[in-house]
């Protein structure tokens, strides 16, 4: 591990100008991925700044009916919480499937979103890789893509995101509040990550030194009834090879609304807009689900190590819209 | 360059003050400034559970923890477990079920088991537990091995491992 000068700010505007003054720098919380990162000298901060207590670890009620999720919230306190199991199930869901019970005391809300993708090459720092030394080249486009993109990637990079909460959250409408050093702002969260392009090193919209200070979730009365569906190659303790996260709001027998995100597939959290435009207004039929499934996965071009994923993935969506279709009845 | 701190750690009961460079995991200032072993070097990136201890009550990987990060912490090891010269019941339960071989996961299997027990204690659910909406949760085998699954051991005493730690919930 490359050496580097740990600081504490008093709040998070003093963690902001220290890393605004810090070019080489980098924000610690959990830090699960990142001293991990460090210690593969992927990541070689020269200062870190820790902003553990600086964000709030609280879920708080929002007036509109939504909930405000501090970015300092755990992974297992967010996934235990019972307003979070009853109202937004499927975000419950994805944080358990997600990782080890020892990993997600320490890992934060905040953290869990900017988390570096899990690309076997990206992590091994004596291969080319775009991401972690942009214009060296991808190692995955012709190497081990198994695991790897099937929406939206380009030439230079075809990794995936790795997180599972961010999934539930994009299928939520959740929205990001950052404290940067141009002030704060609200992005949606299907904003927050980007697709490689050619700055594939660049995960996120996020400036150098803008912190996430909260996660909000806007109320959505259907989301009692959502789920979340991981598919992997162990039972636990695994990253996803496809994520499904569904909510699906169904009166007599058709569809009114439908809300999916599809993980592992791509740089970022795949909201499955084409699926849902499919699904508004038919019939809450297995037919309807194949057929939306399908919308959605015309658009996929997979990696000559990944075309499974697209039966999988469009398996698990079906699988996923019946269980709710199931569980209503 | 390196970078020193100085910093306060309570482990098992004790404090101690220690000088550490910045990169230094709490692992590592246990194992090799604090000479308290119990927790195990195995992948050293939180991927096979052998460094679980409890930092401020509740089980993580130590070795993702750097010690600046957690100065004043409150650390319990798996040495740290037994009370008044007497064996933890997961300690004893372990023995009895044969639930290791080589031993080296054992101490942080051991620790993960008690932290587990508390969480299920205050009703989380896992990923097995079905409805998550509902409360309650009862710890049978599925629920046992979804709940260790951040603990690998290499000599697959897995079976036993969930049998020390069901005979303890039983109790």
């Amino acid at each position: 591990m490359k050496p580097f000068r740990y600081e504490r700010a008093d709040d998070a505007s003093g963690a902001v100008a220290m890393l605004a003054g810090a070019p080489g720098g980098a924000f610690i919380a959990g830090g699960t991925n990142l001293v991990d990162l460090m210690k593969l000298e992927v990541a070689t901060p020269d200062v870190l700044v820790d902003v553990k207590r600086l964000t709030s670890d609280r879920i708080e009620e929002l007036p509109d009916g939504g909930l405000r999720i501090g970015a300092a919230v755990s992974n297992s306190d967010l996934a235990a919480d019972r307003t979070i199991r009853r109202r937004y199930r499927v975000l419950s869901e994805a944080l358990l499937s997600g990782a080890s019970g020892q990993l997600r005391n320490v890992a934060t809300t905040g953290g869990n979103l900017l988390q570096r993708t899990r690309c076997v090459y990206f992590q091994d720092v004596t291969t080319p890789c775009n991401k972690r030394e942009p214009g060296s080249g991808c190692s995955a486009r012709e190497g081990f893509n198994r695991e790897l993109a099937i929406f939206g990637w380009s030439d230079a990079c075809v990794a995936t995101h790795p997180s599972d909460m961010a999934v539930a959250m994009a299928a939520l409408d959740a929205v990001v509040l950052t404290h940067g050093p141009n002030g704060q702002r609200r992005i949606p969260l299907t904003d927050l990550h980007r697709l490689p392009g050619e700055e594939p090193e660049r995960d996120t919209v996020l400036e150098h030194g803008e912190l996430i200070t909260a996660v909000d979730l806007p109320p959505l009365g259907f989301a009692t009834r959502s789920r979340f569906r991981k598919v992997r190659d162990r039972a636990s303790y695994a990253f996803a090879l496809v994520s499904v996260a569904a909510a699906l709001d169904v009166a007599d027998g058709v569809v009114r609304d439908a809300r999916i995100a599809l993980g592992g597939v791509a740089h970022k959290p795949w909201r499955a807009t084409r699926a849902e435009e499919a699904l508004r207004g038919a019939p809450a039929t297995e037919r309807s689900f194949r057929e939306a499934a399908g919308a959605e996965l015309a658009g996929a071009r997979p990696l000559p190590g990944n075309a499974f994923k697209v039966p999988l993935a469009r398996g698990a969506m079906v699988r996923t819209l019946l269980d709710l279709v199931e569980e209503s009845q | 360059m390196t970078v020193e701190v100085e910093i306060t750690l309570r482990v098992d009961g004790a404090e101690h003050r220690l000088t550490v460079d910045s990169r230094t995991t709490v692992l590592d200032a246990l194992r090799d400034r604090l000479g308290i072993t119990s927790p195990k070097k195995g992948c050293d990136h939180g991927q096979c559970g052998a460094c679980t201890v409890l930092l401020d009550g509740r089980r993580a990987n130590s070795c993702l923890a750097l010690a600046v990060a957690h100065q004043g912490a409150e650390i319990v090891t798996a040495a740290g477990l037994g009370r008044d010269g007497n064996l933890h019941p997961l300690q004893r339960s372990f023995i009895e079920h044969d639930a290791f071989q080589c031993g080296y996961c054992t101490p942080g299997q051991i620790v993960s088991a008690v932290g587990m027990l508390q969480e299920a204690e205050a009703g989380w659910p896992s990923a097995v537990s079905g409805d998550s909406s509902r409360d309650g949760v009862a710890l049978n085998d599925e629920e046992i091995r979804e709940r260790m699954s951040g603990n690998l051991c290499r000599c697959a005493a897995y079976a036993n491992i969930v049998s020390a730690i069901a005979e303890v919930v039983r109790r």
